[in-house]
């Protein structure tokens, strides 16, 4: 018989929006408890049989206490980790213009190649006779970063981009010690507008730094960085394209002036992105340039690293780069892990650099060509300016309206009297679907809001982020204060209390008192 | 290009909206003779998926992989057995590809994590607290130091004889550049150095590796004292973190600042990298302390979430005033290691662990009983030094070219001296069976 | 009793020959909720604008350099555990350190409250 009652296919009266639900969950948003709230101390998640029985050698230093560390089965991994994973937004979700980061779409190829036993299961300490193929890949990612920035030399092994930068600093201090004036070469020049890290690596190794002022137009002078040159200049560390999205273009008479002083020049290659297939660092006046892969070559940031920073160095310093590093011989490739075999300044890591974003990046490469790398930075670029062209009439930007590189850079000035300030601005967006762009940085712009799209987004995507922002930008400016003040409404959190976390920090998690204890 | 979405048509268009004839235009502050045209040097042209997976599997098969044959290699990174689970995470989306949590409203399950990885970490090791990862062990241990400065203001570290060779390398990298001093004492196969009478009023710490390099335990516990009575921190050093489940903690031995590698939770061998480099130390020097920290706190509407925390610390806001230069550490890693943590608990790490200890116990039983071998530990977690009847290097080519990974020489981490050059490094773990053991025991006999 | 003014935002409230020192009303506002602090040890002999002090706030750390020089006599012990004292009541308990004046010269270059006030004004 027919069931003629069935269920409802349409929606019905629309109830009130939002109530609170017994959970707390709303929906797909679920709660979830701290793994030290759901796990149990005699859980595993992993079964193995009990070991053999053999006489400990472990001496008197056996544990005889309990490590506090809680378990769980597989399905409540996987759960936990599956919800967590939900109160996250990445490259996936949606666009992510965090300027300076550079979040492009990461190929998932990458990570398959990555995983392929003979790269992802080989010890950096297996005898060299067996790691061939890894030597080989080590190589041909060196020889592409040299030819794509012009350089003669590179060191591969550091960690991340500060790392890149400590690297090719110490390569410079190497080279100064090597000329016998390390106590007479001590001053770092940084443009005011320079990322945290330069003067932060320049510092941990010793140098002084003196702060060079950028002109009007966001860019540096060179003249006023001969003004600051003379015998005690060691280099100039130059972020270029600069972090307020310009090509320095007198980058040129920048690096003649400093070497003109004996000093040398540390490109932040940090934007190189911009610029792959366009212009060489090496024909440049660089001497030292840390390429962050994880930016250019989109090895995935995976929440704050792992990174990888090689540094390509140019000829004065390529003799004090770091071991290891490969060589070309007659027999293949061969890796110089000894420091004394030649003028190195030493070892920065344990073993060999990050060898799972070589081969991201390597992927990456193979995958773009030349040609579509040069595509790639063009297209970067492009979809920058297309953003600029579709705001600049409402918000403004520190240096004009002027063409920009890979991120388009806005102030607050058009902010003022709307009572909304760049952080309200950025957490609107968050309710919109969007990743805030960098905000607050870089430091010379007051309420900065860097843009960077990247070339991984599409032209319909671009039209409606721009259509977003200037929905919330009219808004702003009607006085609609409501829809920034209190942002994100819509977010798994609303604001967090930072105040809070820093007066009295909570840093793990500690067992609740009992209560008869608590009572007290 | 299967990566980049706009059409021709779409930049055509998007050039007119910006109010340009070309792209170039947008490329005017590059000088005009340094903008490149045409091909760059010889790098070749696009590829699709297929043959890119062709190129890069033929350089991939040319090496050995550890899973392919008896392994026994160790000396800092270790083989073990990651579950499949940790793997499928860490490719999620929104943990893969999302960025450092500086908008904590759309990043709590990356600061949650975080938050129960210090938690982990800070157990593990026996400290009040532990931050947000650092790059590796390596690098960790030269920012120990660093930090070790700033707490006793003074400028010396003393390092182990036992300490990674790699590590006091690092070490002496980043402190030569930073005019401070180090000295490190000579290689100590036996872990009988005296590091009590290698300290004094201008050592600002001592840096202990247990095991050290050598496989040796040590009991820091009478150090810890010695440093004290000097106002010297003690640095204690792991390179296998999984020991942690079957020895004493350096945390209940006394030591101010523990660091280490975790790549042998959750994480593959990668050649080298990406690891993880844990580090905890007692509650007074957490303002000293580099690196992220993540901490708990309310949102607007009173309920619990997690902010990155402390960040005047940092590099971004301290500038060449930061406790360090780190900025991007090693997330994912870190992702890896608490899963797989969490999935172990403490019953399945400490299991785990036992297994790791007994089956480098019948390695060493077995290997002792080779005619001219001699293990030269006492004790010993799961790696001892073999003291073999010829040149180390040399042997373990042989027993590769048998199809043995066989382990470490210590002329490959100590080169320069020849009195080592007989000695490897052999490490067990619960990879390893009764097949693999007499494998390497056989093909031993073989070519001795 | 006085109060002079650095162009760093801090006072210095003069009673005899010791100056209190803080952080202006302008500053703690600048800076934002404040989270940390770290004070000179009592005895400590300051030079005038050397490191005398650290601020943090969630976002900023600053240092508070010695706005003249001589020996640190007392500090406001209660600050650390309570550093938001330091935005309630900037000019009173949220006070930093007590300073011996070693030289009443130095006190000539600094601002009396209508110029501090001026020059706050200035910054707008």
């Amino acid at each position: 018989m027919l069931n003629n009652q069935g269920r409802p296919t349409q929606a019905g009266e629309a109830g009130a929006a939002t109530h609170n639900t017994f959970t707390g969950n709303r929906g797909l948003q679920i709660e979830e408890a701290l793994l030290f709230e759901v796990g149990r101390a005699e859980t595993t998640g992993v079964d193995f049989p009990a070991p053999p029985a053999v006489k400990s050698r472990l001496g008197g230093l056996a544990r005889d206490a309990a490590i506090g560390l809680v378990g769980l089965s597989e399905p409540e991994t996987m759960r936990h980790y599956v919800r967590l994973s939900q109160k996250n937004y990445g490259i996936d979700s949606g666009l992510f213009p965090l300027g300076s980061c550079t979040m492009k779409h990461n190929p998932r190829l990458n990570e398959k190649m990555a995983r392929l036993p003979g790269f992802g299961d080989v010890h950096p300490l297996q005898p060299l006779s067996t790691v061939k193929g890894a030597l080989e890949l080590m190589e041909e990612l060196g020889r592409w970063l040299k030819v794509l920035t012009g350089m003669p030399a590179v060191a591969l092994s550091t960690k991340a981009g500060a790392h890149g930068e400590l690297c090719g600093m110490m390569a410079i201090k190497a080279a100064i010690a090597a000329r016998g004036e390390q106590d007479t070469r001590t001053v770092v020049l940084v443009p005011d507008s320079a990322h945290g890290t330069n003067p932060a690596t320049a510092a941990l190794i010793g140098f002084t730094i003196k702060t060079v002022p950028a002109r009007a137009d966001g860019t540096v002078d060179p003249a006023a960085v001969a003004a600051l040159t003379g015998p005690d200049t060691a280099a100039i560390m130059l972020t270029n394209p600069n972090t307020c999205g310009l090509f320095e273009k007198d980058v040129v008479a920048i690096a003649e002036a400093v070497h003109a002083a004996g000093g040398y020049f540390y490109c932040d290659g940090a934007n190189f992105n911009a610029i792959v297939g366009k212009a060489r660092p090496g024909e440049l006046g660089v001497d030292a340039m840390h390429i962050n892969l994880h930016k250019t070559f989109s090895t995935p940031h995976g929440g704050g690293g792992p990174g990888a920073g090689p540094v390509v160095l140019s000829e004065r310093l390529a003799a004090f780069a770091p071991v290891p590093y490969t060589v070309v011989t007659a027999d293949g490739v061969r890796l110089v892990e000894d420091a004394a075999e030649n003028g190195s300044f030493g070892r920065i890591t344990a073993f060999h650099g990050q060898m799972g974003m070589y081969v991201r990046a390597l992927s990456f490469m193979l995958s773009h060509g030349a040609d579509g790398l040069r595509q790639a930075s063009e297209d970067a670029v492009l979809n920058a300016n297309y953003i600029r062209a579709g705001l600049s009439d409402l918000m403004s930007q520190p240096f004009g309206d002027r063409a920009c590189m890979h991120e388009v850079l806005f102030d607050d000035s058009w902010l003022k009297d709307t009572g909304v300030t760049t952080l309200d601005f950025a957490k609107a967006m968050i309710d919109e679907g969007y990743h805030p762009m960098t905000m607050y940085f870089p430091l010379v712009v007051h309420g900065a809001m860097l843009i960077e799209p990247t070339e991984s987004e599409s032209k319909a995507s671009l039209d409606l982020f721009i259509m977003t922002l200037r929905d919330l930008a009219f808004a702003a400016k009607r006085g609609d204060s409501e829809r920034f003040s209190g942002a994100p409404y819509l977010a798994p959190r609303r604001r967090l209390d930072e105040t809070r976390a820093a007066r009295a920090p909570v840093l793990r998690w500690t067992p609740p008192k009992p209560l008869s204890l608590a009572a007290e | 290009m299967r990566y980049l979405p706009l059409s021709e048509a779409d930049r055509g268009a998007m050039l007119a909206k910006i109010g340009v004839g070309g792209i170039d235009e947008l490329f005017a502050d590059i000088p005009s003779d340094k903008l490149l045209k045409g091909l760059i040097g010889d790098l070749p042209r696009a590829k699709g998926e297929l043959e890119v997976e062709r190129l890069l599997g033929r350089m991939a098969a040319k090496n050995v992989a550890a899973g392919s044959v008896p392994f026994f290699v160790g000396a800092g990174a270790y083989k073990h057995h990651v579950p499949a689970t940790v793997d499928h995470v860490i490719q999620r989306s929104e943990f893969l590809t999302s960025y450092t949590p500086y908008q904590p409203e759309i990043a709590q399950g990356t600061l949650q994590y975080l938050f129960e990885f210090q938690t982990q970490v800070a157990l593990l090791t026996g400290m009040e607290v532990a931050n947000a990862s650092m790059y590796d062990g390596s690098t960790g241990t030269a920012e120990a130091v660093l930090m070790a400065h700033r707490v006793t203001r003074r400028r010396k570290a003393v390092l182990s004889g036992g300490l990674h060779p790699h590590y006091r390398a690092v070490v002496e990298t980043v402190s030569g550049m930073a005019g401070d001093a180090v000295t490190a004492l000579p290689p100590d196969v036996r872990a009988a150095e005296d590091l009590a009478a290698a300290i004094d009023g201008e050592t600002s710490c001592l840096v202990v590796q247990t095991p050290d390099v050598y496989g040796n335990l040590r009991d820091l516990t009478p150090l810890a004292a010695a440093c004290e009575a000097k106002g010297v921190l003690l640095i204690a050093v792991f390179t296998e973190a999984t020991a942690l489940g079957a020895i004493t903690s350096p945390g209940q031995m006394g030591a101010d600042i523990v660091v280490g590698e975790g790549q042998s939770i959750g994480n593959g061998l990668n050649f080298g990298g990406p690891y993880v480099g844990l580090f905890a130390c007692k509650q007074k020097y957490l303002r000293q302390m580099p690196g992220r920290l993540c901490g708990e706190t309310v949102d607007a509407e009173g309920k619990r979430g997690f902010v990155l925390t402390l960040s005047t610390r940092e590099q971004h806001i301290r500038r060449d005033k930061a406790t360090s230069n780190i900025c991007t550490n090693s997330g994912l890693c870190c992702l890896a290691f608490t899963i797989h943590l969490a999935l172990l608990g403490e019953a399945g790490l400490r299991r785990v662990a036992a297994i790791c200890h007994a089956n480098a116990v019948q390695l060493a039983d077995q290997l002792a009983g080779v005619k001219g071998v001699k293990v030269l530990n006492e004790t010993f977690f799961n790696e001892f030094t073999l003291e073999l009847p010829g040149d180390a290097a040399a042997i373990v080519e042989k027993l590769a070219a048998r199809g043995v990974l066989a382990g470490v020489p210590v002329s490959r981490l100590e080169p320069g001296h020849p009195e080592l050059a007989n000695l490897l490094l052999v490490a067990s773990t619960e990879v390893n069976t009764d097949e693999d053991r007499a494998s390497f025991v056989a093909a031993l006999k073989e070519v001795l | 009793m006085t109060t002079l003014y650095t162009k760093d935002h801090e006072y210095l409230s003069i009673d005899g020959d010791t100056a209190t020192v803080g952080i202006t009303d302008y500053a703690q506002n600048s800076l934002g909720d404040v989270v940390f602090v770290e004070l000179p040890a009592v005895g400590k002999q300051l030079t005038k604008g050397g490191d005398a002090a650290v601020v943090e706030s969630v976002k900023a750390a600053s240092d508070v350099y010695a706005p003249i020089s001589g020996e640190v006599v007392a500090v406001n012990d209660k600050l650390p555990d309570a550093p938001g004292t330091i935005n309630e009541d900037p000019a009173g308990a949220g006070w930093f350190f007590k300073i011996r004046i070693k030289d009443k010269a130095e006190l000539d270059g600094l601002m009396d409250e209508a110029a501090y006030q001026a020059f706050v004004a200035e910054l707008g």
